[in-house]
């Protein structure tokens, strides 16, 4: 399998959001505003990224010289939690734009499903180093793309009139449901 | 602070506080695994269990724990929980472990699960938290519980594998596949708000 293989079809075909229901909670949140959900869509896969190396070398360096497999969600989520934290605190020092940007939506991505279920399918899915790191990448691109266009979509939302029941979270879902919808065209593209 | 009946806790998490269909947590398990009814009531109960074991622990802690390092110190104790579900399921029912797949490690990063041991648990004495546990994972698992059973009936004509549809029943491919599931949730919360304002008025 190639690189540019696990890439597409983590970003389209395995749409995180949309057909693998990882990160519903930020995508429901912050997918109000474009600005805001394409830095939150950056956010995470900057961390996704970092992340998915992180836990990589670990699990196959430590946890498993070692046998200690059964240890590995505890390690994971210790590490993602503390990476979270490093990352924050690096972006604050290195660049104040960036870091008002991004800011308040950091300590969120520790409890963002996408980041532990993307470090368990890669190794569940046993990919080699890189292509961890094209899965990550493909997938963090898949994130913001559904968050951008979810947040395209609510933008517009504001004018119309919607049943008073719907309002909110109900015609979120319905909505992202005919985005899944759309997404299944990708299904046939390798 | 006035109390309330102890009761009253466990209620609450039912329908008035429901974590699915009032307070949106635990989305993504909600939708990922609720393919068909043994999966929804097997990821509830799952989730209940982690739920009501790190209430348990975490309000016998809640004086111990430094506030600077509550969060982390949740997260390791709901994690330790989640490796014991997991192990468990794996070992007695690993038809419906492998069907779940990752969504048990995922128990973990359930906003619910956290949210709980954050807004009560680390707050409130043993009973409490223990009854707020057991109702929140009771309304966790009955909204699971619902949306499963609509998926699966409409998606594949049968309800906890047993064929209850008629025999020129065409399925509804699409509620087995992922947009099914976004469609009955944003229909399911839908008809919660109509029920609470139609209550208030």
């Amino acid at each position: 399998m190639n690189l540019i293989v696990v890439f597409i079809s983590a970003a389209l075909i395995n749409n995180f959001v949309l057909s693998q229901f990882l990160g519903i909670c930020p995508f429901v949140g912050v997918s109000k505003k474009m600005d805001s959900a394409f830095s939150m869509g950056i956010a995470v896969t900057f961390v996704m990224v970092i992340a998915a190396m992180v836990t990589w070398l670990i699990y196959y360096l430590v946890l498993v010289p070692f046998n200690l497999e059964i240890l590995e969600y505890v390690s994971f989520i210790l590490v993602i939690a503390s990476l979270v934290q490093l990352v924050e605190m690096f972006i604050r020092k290195v660049s104040k734009p960036l870091y008002d940007a991004l800011g308040i939506f950091l300590p969120l991505i520790t409890t963002n499903c996408a980041i532990l279920g993307l470090a368990l399918y890669a190794i569940l899915n046993e990919y080699n180093f890189l292509q961890t790191l094209a899965y990550a990448v493909g997938a963090g691109a898949g994130f913001t793309l559904a968050l951008v266009i979810m947040a395209g979509i609510r933008e517009e939302l504001e004018l119309v009139e919607v049943p008073r029941a719907f309002k909110g979270a109900a015609i979120t879902m319905v909505i992202a449901g005919s985005l899944a919808l759309a997404f299944m065209g990708f299904a046939g593209l390798i | 602070m006035k109390e309330k009946p102890a009761i009253q806790e466990f209620i609450k998490g039912l329908w008035d506080e429901n974590p699915v269909l009032v307070q949106l947590l635990g989305l993504c398990p909600t939708l990922a695994v609720t393919v068909s009814a043994e999966n929804g009531l097997a990821m509830g109960v799952a989730a209940t269990f982690v739920l009501v074991c790190s209430s348990f622990l975490v309000s016998l802690l809640r004086n111990v724990i430094p506030n600077q390092v509550r969060i982390a110190s949740y997260i390791v104790i709901i994690a330790t929980f989640v490796t014991i579900a997991d192990r468990f399921l794996a070992a007695y029912t690993p038809e419906i472990s492998k069907s779940l797949g990752p969504f048990i490690p995922l128990i973990i990063v359930n906003c619910m699960i956290l949210g709980r041991q954050e807004a009560f648990a680390s707050k409130n004495k043993l009973g409490r938290s223990l009854l707020d546990a057991l109702g929140m994972g009771a309304g966790f698992t009955l909204a699971l519980l619902v949306l499963s059973s609509v998926r699966e009936v409409l998606g594949s004509g049968t309800w906890f594998g047993m064929d209850i549809m008629w025999a020129s029943f065409s399925t509804w491919k699409v509620m087995s596949l992922p947009p099914g599931a976004f469609l009955t949730l944003g229909c399911m919360i839908a008809a919660a708000n109509w029920i609470n304002r139609r209550r208030q008025t």
